[in-house]
């Protein structure tokens, strides 16, 4: 009972616990933080509008895009993945969900930022759906935490739309 | 003569109560272990409920050896969620993100198109020739929660599966030799 083997083997057993125990309660944590994100995109420009060989439509971009994502930063946050998705409703389609747009925030002091970029994705509809098209700009976070539960959520930008015709 | 008599004794003297005990334990662990796993299958909704992170494409977020915990409900999929998924033909999970979704009127089907987060270009490579969209049954489970570290017992006992008999071949032992 009291031989090395015993207790090497209660020492780790305990401390495999207690660790076990300290991830779930910093996850737990996570639930308490206040988060109060903000963020506002601009469409610059409409580089060009075009229907590919294959019949499918096309749209180039320049975004300004500008974020606040200061608050989801906890301390047991390892990054927060951020993107940029253009969703709309075609009569194939009841949601298409296009990103254009993404990033990795490591830090909360880089949470606070203003980008002006051209669609990091391509923006292709399945199908020729997009003239005067009504769409929404939706940016998602993704909590990565060190340990533990990851939560997502977004901010919905509508009032978008694409030109009557190709250019 | 004598060398076999003393050999049948010695058969004897194993206590067969106590060996069948032990074999019972056993059974009775490597049981449980079975049962809870199965009931995690349950919970989750996905055939592997843990699995780990095999590559560095999901850097800096997930890393070689990192556990992950899926869920797998019957709500349809979404941008920006991380999907586990296997391409036909091929049995090693990817663990990556999906950034463009095309869900049909009336069937509810989707088409999603998925990246990893450290990668420059999207996964269509990665998906069998001709296909270009993954779609429901590809998707095994979306990641909700993560362990760091934890998976590299894994990776190790498969990589070098030497150190897997060993550590059976150790456990084994133990159970033998324990006196209980």
């Amino acid at each position: 009972m009291h031989s090395f083997g015993y207790r090497a083997n209660a020492l780790l057993t305990f401390a495999v616990t207690i660790l076990a125990f300290i991830c779930a309660i910093a996850s737990f944590s996570d639930n308490f933080s206040n988060q109060t994100p903000s963020a506002q995109i601009q469409i610059l420009n409409i580089n060009w509008f075009q229907k590919q060989p294959h019949g499918n439509d096309e749209v180039s971009l320049t975004l300004n895009i500008t974020a606040d994502l200061q608050s989801l930063f906890t301390w047991n946050t390892k990054q927060v993945f951020a993107f940029v998705a253009a969703e709309y409703e075609t009569s194939k389609n009841s949601l298409n969900q296009v990103s254009l747009w993404d990033a990795i925030i490591p830090e909360k002091e880089e949470a606070n930022f203003w980008i002006q970029i051209s669609n990091k994705y391509r923006f292709i509809d399945q199908g020729h759906n997009l003239r005067g098209k009504d769409f929404n700009l939706t940016l998602h976070w993704h909590v990565m935490p060190k340990t533990g539960k990851m939560f997502a959520d977004k901010i919905v930008m509508s009032g978008y739309r694409l030109p009557n015709a190709y250019r | 003569m004598g060398w076999i008599g003393e050999t049948v004794d010695s058969i004897k003297s194993i206590k067969i109560r106590q060996l069948l005990t032990q074999a019972i334990t056993l059974g009775m662990i490597v049981t449980s272990a079975l049962i809870i796993w199965k009931a995690l299958m349950c919970v989750t909704g996905t055939e592997s409920p843990v699995v780990v992170v095999l590559s560095g494409s999901m850097e800096p977020g997930f890393k070689r050896g990192d556990i992950l915990f899926l869920h797998m409900t019957k709500e349809p999929i979404r941008a920006g969620e991380i999907v586990v998924f296997n391409v036909d033909g091929r049995d090693i999970p990817i663990v990556h993100r999906a950034i463009k979704v095309h869900e049909r009127e009336n069937t509810g089907h989707v088409d999603v198109l998925t990246k990893g987060d450290n990668n420059d270009v999207d996964d269509i490579g990665l998906y069998a020739d001709g296909q270009f969209w993954l779609h429901r049954h590809h998707i095994m489970g979306r990641a909700v929660g993560f362990l760091p570290y934890v998976g590299w017992v894994t990776i190790i006992m498969s990589e070098k599966p030497i150190i897997k008999y060993i550590l059976i071949g150790a456990l084994g032992l133990l159970v033998i030799t324990s006196k209980d």
